[in-house]
């Protein structure tokens, strides 16, 4: 197909052809192309249906506010849905479809929805779906979801990436048009660090889209020879297709680069888009402003555009919609899109000005006075019918009109903090608002200067200001000469006694939409907004929410101020969730921590499990183990029988050091601290300020002045985060220097009956560390193949067992050395099932029981919590609640039937009372089966469980389907008496 | 199968037995391993006997926050009276018992050398790519910062020796993903 549209000029390159389709159909275009510009080139007007009638649509603007040409973009993985045509830069191949049509967008079934307008006005839902009320999730939401929504969703992972970045400025200015260049120049000379980002493929604004000249040159020319100086500055920043989407706390903007997607896929390692956060000391808001349409009857067909948008495709992109068009106005501005066009070759049928006093021209024939009162032609504007001054009724044949219904300041970014806009009524517009984010001013025709000298103008004095409350001295630039045409603009909204005049055409909302809702009492403007939707639509009511507020204005016979904006928010235009994801999505969502034997496990084919960031190795198959019961049993078997070997390094370690550091364990643990001697390990329980129990672990003094504190893996953070805050805040008068050390020690628990024999072939043989020399509990230094180590005497399986600690990087030479020095014991290498069932196996608390909800006194360990020093939750652990008699104490649970299993979870009751909440006894919270007992075994906290050893209760577990007889045994299976630890 | 009386072989943060060097372009990104760490804090009331200990390591000068003093041994602030100290680990494997020796009980020190990973990058515009990693503002830095930042969710220490010449702390059992943290952010920048 010709592009018969095709005007001559703009700032298009016509050596650079671009082949690309739209539903299916090829076209050519031109590199600087959006796909509207060459679509409207191509003589194709009609680019969407609309959300609700499904009318087809075409074109409304020519940039990012744009409602109607929603189309969905590229195909398979890539398939974007909902993006703006006026904004997609052409690239070869580009494959874009139109959307919410079936089965095609000229001849779309669903747009039987227009002939029932009349039962769908606003508010159609509330009033409709109300009876039956069983009908609403089985039968009215279904339908509704399948009707509504836009485009669809690739359905298949995002191929491509995002990220995150973070820039610094003395300057952010939003907006490259003449204000945002002067304030750039004027900046960037007085040697500021000035960011000046632009949403837009070219820098420049309007000055694109216009034939008003800038000291004699062309404006798009100007536009270049000012964007090469500011190239040329190192303390400049021009930032392209980088939309400014919000403006947040501090002076700290989110801004969306879209690197790649003016490209047919990105380049090899580089993103889609960049999510920026801008920190800046100053900003400058240029974000021009955005022309608003009038309301009149069917006044959405395609070829009904902006004024502003008509001249757009005429200078920057050498397209127009059609070959002879008409300009409906109310002020002045709408007579430049008459010149431009008449200039580039169409025909101006009449302007059409709503102002009786109207001035006649001999270029155009001028209807003062006169008004649009009807549109006809299905799938693309072929006339109009204009009431005159004197009331009769002429149609005029034309393919597009441009309708100026004046300009709206683009206060968006200005609002976001609740900001609200003041009205200007020399433009008749919102402007800027005196409550401004910080360190935010604003400048040009977003501050209702709409005058290309204006704006240029006030972007000189915008960056004078910033930059001398920045104590920054500047030199005005020369300002250029241009056009500095005043306003004339008579307020005009919508033409009276429309049936159907629409004012948010994303949303489907008319001018009668917005009375009915005033008839209805929806009287607050954001009421309004929400009863009829008008301004919910992804452009956010940018070119509509100005009329509906006006109509607003008269019904309610208050001036527009009165009726006030409703609340603006960001993002400024619709951003990917994958922008605000960044890298952070699949195995990239978090970091990954590995441990020290990590390699030597993935060797062994371990399942590994994720214990917060760690992953850790959960069991280790061996051949011929085909379930991993079969695994975790022969791992806690071998160890009980002669040694096992298992990476411990995830335990949170803290070195804690000072002149202090005993009297300050004493007071964290509820135990007692202050006389550990050196060269012991003493397991301690902390408490929280409330007395209930935060963690356990163990403290090891290496020296006078210096301990070792472990804690459980999953607290490792917390806890430090504690003895931080004691330290600084609760007793910085104590002499104590806390830091982490888990990262650099690689350390594996030794344990089982023949953990010294294998150990005492791996320690350098000048170190003793026979029951006598390093009895239970002690510590102190040895050394592996002479590596520094550390060696501890302690045992969580409840077997004989050290841990033992080499500096990180040796941790893969010492598990080799380990496993390989355990050959002769068979010793195997145990994951976190088998640490698991061992622990529960020997009573041990851990983080089921530690729940958040669990005291001292309910861990069995009541009278750890001594009372002759002052520690950390130890007074509110004697409140009254947490001491009942009948308080819940840790037990054991065994099935009564031995081949019935005792799940966590499950609640405990007494035999034969009611299975309700208020007789509940207990809770199940750690379980497993024991391969060394043969049936499962469990822990839990049972009401008086420690006088009810013996007692037969019922267990009950709906969610498991559970409901079985188990005995109350105590917490400890194996050796209860600790013998084994100490041999 | 390792040999129990052969010698401890270390394994590099990224998990092999040389460190790695990987380029793109102009940008060099290296594994470092021979660097010892050791953190140095003044005990209370001791502050100017620790600083004159540290002082008598490495040079005269220490750096307040935010700043690296950096040499053969390096220092940065990491808190209030409170240093992390980099030395070549073949010499100074046990750099928190030098400085002991040397603070005696006017500070703490605790051994670092394997709490971290760290990764030099070396090249033009590395503003560029940390731009894409972390928030501090590295055009402003001329060489002699340190700052404690979080890139990818890790919590780590941006050393700038020069603006060609950065350095990286970061938490050891997490190198992986720190490298690749880098390493996307270097294919995206350059």
């Amino acid at each position: 197909m010709t592009q018969s549209n095709r005007l001559n000029g703009g700032l298009i390159n016509r050596d650079r052809p671009i082949n690309f389709t739209f539903d299916n159909i090829p076209y050519q275009g031109f590199e600087g192309d959006t796909l509207a510009s060459a679509l409207l080139a191509n003589n194709v007007r009609l680019m969407g249906r609309s959300f609700k009638y499904h009318r087809p649509r075409g074109p409304l603007t020519a940039g990012s506010e744009e409602p109607n040409a929603i189309v969905e973009l590229r195909d398979g993985a890539r398939k974007e849905p909902n993006t703006r045509a006026t904004t997609a830069e052409l690239f070869e191949g580009l494959f874009a479809k139109s959307q919410n049509r079936w089965p095609s967008l000229a001849f779309d079934m669903m747009a039987i929805n227009d002939r029932l307008s009349s039962f769908l006005a606003a508010g159609f839902y509330y009033k409709t779906f109300m009876w039956p009320a069983a009908f609403w999730e089985k039968l009215y939401e279904p339908i509704i979801r399948r009707a509504a929504g836009l485009g669809s969703a690739a359905l298949e992972p995002d191929p491509d990436t995002y990220d995150k970045g973070f820039l610094h400025c003395d300057l952010l200015i939003t907006g490259a048009g003449p204000t945002g260049l002067m304030a750039a120049l004027t900046a960037g000379r007085a040697g500021a660090q000035v960011i000046l980002a632009d949403e837009d493929s070219l820098v420049g604004g309007r000055l694109n889209c216009e034939t008003i000249t800038v000291n004699d040159q062309a404006g798009s020319d100007w536009v270049r020879a000012v964007q090469a100086e500011l190239a040329d500055m190192p303390n400049v920043r021009i930032m392209t297709r980088t939309t400014v989407i919000g403006a947040f706390d501090h002076g700290i903007f989110g801004a969306l680069e879209r690197v790649s997607d003016h490209l047919p896929v990105p380049a090899n390692g580089k993103p889609r888009q960049i999510l920026w956060r801008i920190y800046s000391k100053r900003s400058l808001l240029a974000a021009g402003a955005i022309e608003r349409p009038i309301a009149f009857e069917q006044n959405d067909r395609p070829g009904i555009m902006l004024a502003s948008a008509l001249r757009a495709y005429a200078n920057r992109w050498a397209a127009t919609p059609a070959q002879q068009v008409a300009i409906f106005t109310n002020n002045d501005d709408g007579y430049r899109s008459a010149a431009d066009l008449q200039a580039k070759g169409v025909s101006v049928a009449a302007v059409i000005d709503t102002r009786p006093d109207a001035q006649t021209s001999a270029e155009w024939e001028v209807l003062a006075g006169a008004t649009i009162v009807n549109t006809s032609g299905r799938r693309g504007l072929t006339g109009i019918q204009v009431k005159l001054a004197d009331g009769s009724v002429r149609h005029i044949t034309c393919g597009a009109v441009g309708v100026s219904g004046g300009w709206n300041p683009n206060v968006h970014l200005a609002s976001h903090q609740r900001g609200r806009p003041e009205w200007h009524a020399e433009i008749a517009a919102f402007g800027p608002g005196q409550t401004l984010p910080q360190g935010m001013s604003v400048a040009g025709a977003a501050a209702g200067h709409l005058s290309t000298y204006g704006a240029l103008k006030s972007g000189v004095e915008g960056a004078t200001a910033v930059l001398a409350d920045l104590g920054k001295a500047a030199t005005a630039p020369e300002l250029p000469q241009a056009e500095d045409a005043p306003v004339k603009i008579t307020p005009f909204w919508h033409v009276a006694g429309a049936k159907r005049a629409w004012l948010d055409q994303q949303n489907d909302v008319t001018a009668k939409d917005v009375k009915l809702a005033h008839q209805e009492n929806f009287v607050s403007v954001e009421h309004l907004k929400r009863y009829t939707t008008l301004g919910m639509a992804t452009d956010q009511g940018k070119t509509s929410n100005m009329g509906g507020l006006a109509i607003m204005s008269e019904l309610a016979g208050k001036p527009i101020p009165q009726v006030g904006t409703t609340i603006f928010r960001p993002p400024y235009t619709p951003t990917a969730i994958g922008a605000f994801a960044g890298r952070s999505r699949d195995a990239d969502f978090r970091p990954v921590r590995k441990t020290p034997s990590h390699t030597w496990a993935e060797e062994q084919n371990a399942v590994f499990v994720e214990v917060g960031m760690w992953l850790r190795a959960q069991w280790f198959p061996r051949k011929g183990e085909t379930h991993w019961r079969q695994s975790v049993d022969r791992e806690v078997l071998q160890t009980r029988k002669s040694v096992g070997i298992c990476d411990v390094t995830t335990l949170g370690k803290i070195d804690v050091q000072g002149a202090d550091a005993a009297t300050f364990l004493n007071k964290i643990y509820c135990n007692p601290f202050a006389k550990v001697p050196v060269g012991k390990v003493r397991y301690g329980l902390m408490l929280r300020e409330d007395g209930i129990a935060m963690d356990d672990g163990t403290a090891a003094r290496l020296a006078e002045d210096h301990f070792v504190v472990t804690t459980t893996t999953a607290n490792a953070v917390g806890v430090y985060r504690h003895m931080e805050f004691v330290r600084q805040c609760l007793f910085p008068d104590l002499d104590v220097q806390l830091i982490s050390t888990t990262e650099a020690w690689a350390q594996y628990s030794v344990a089982g009956p023949n953990a010294r024999a294998l150990l005492q072939k791996v320690v350098d043989p000048e170190h003793d560390i026979s029951n006598e020399a390093f009895p239970y509990m002690a510590c102190g230094e040895v050394s592996v193949g002479q590596v520094r180590s550390r060696l501890f005497r302690i045992s969580f399986s409840g077997e004989l067992a050290y841990e033992i600690a080499v500096p990180t990087r040796y941790g893969d030479a010492l598990i080799r050395r380990l496993v390989e020095a355990g050959k002769e014991f068979d010793a195997v290498v145990y994951g976190t099932e088998a640490l698991g069932v061992m622990r529960i196996e020997k009573g041990h608390a851990a983080g089921n029981e530690l729940n958040g909800t669990t005291s001292a006194l309910n861990l069995g360990m009541g009278r750890m919590v001594n009372k002759k020093k002052d520690s950390i939750g130890s007074t509110l652990s004697e409140r009254d609640g947490m001491n009942g008699p009948d308080a819940l104490k840790l037990v054991g649970l065994k099935p009564v039937d031995p081949s019935k299993p005792v799940p966590a979870g499950a609640h405990l009751m007494t035999k034969g009372s009611p299975v309700d909440a208020a007789h509940d006894q207990g809770y199940v919270t750690s379980a497993c089966y024991s391969p060394n007992l043969g049936h499962h075994i469990a822990l839990a906290f049972l009401r008086s469980g420690d006088s009810r050893f013996g007692e037969v209760i019922r267990l009950v577990s709906p969610l498991t389907g559970q409901d079985h007889e188990v005995e109350v045994v105590s917490a400890h299976f194996i050796d209860p008496e600790g013998e084994r630890l100490r041999v | 199968m390792s040999d129990i009386s052969a010698r401890m072989e270390p394994l590099t943060p990224m998990g092999t037995k040389t460190p790695k060097v990987d380029v793109y372009g102009p940008v060099t990104l290296s594994e470092v391993v021979d660097c010892a760490l050791a953190s140095f804090s003044a005990r209370l009331g001791q502050q100017d006997a620790a600083r004159n200990a540290l002082m008598r390591f490495c040079g005269n000068t220490l750096p307040g926050p935010g700043q690296a003093v950096l040499g053969t041994v390096s220092v940065f602030w990491t808190g209030p009276e409170q240093w992390m100290v980099m030395a070549p680990h073949d010499t100074h494997e046990d750099l928190a018992e030098q400085l002991k020796v040397l603070a005696t009980e006017a500070a703490s020190t605790t051994e670092q050398n394997d709490a971290w990973c760290r990764f030099d990058l070396e090249g033009p515009n590395l503003a560029d790519i940390f731009e894409r990693l972390c928030p501090i503002n590295i055009r402003a830095s001329s060489g002699g910062e340190a700052t404690r930042t979080s890139i990818d969710h890790l919590g780590c220490f941006v050393i700038v020796g020069a603006p060609d010449a950065i350095t990286v702390l970061g938490p050891r059992s997490s190198a992986g993903s720190l490298h690749h943290a880098l390493v996307t952010a270097i294919r995206s920048a350059i």
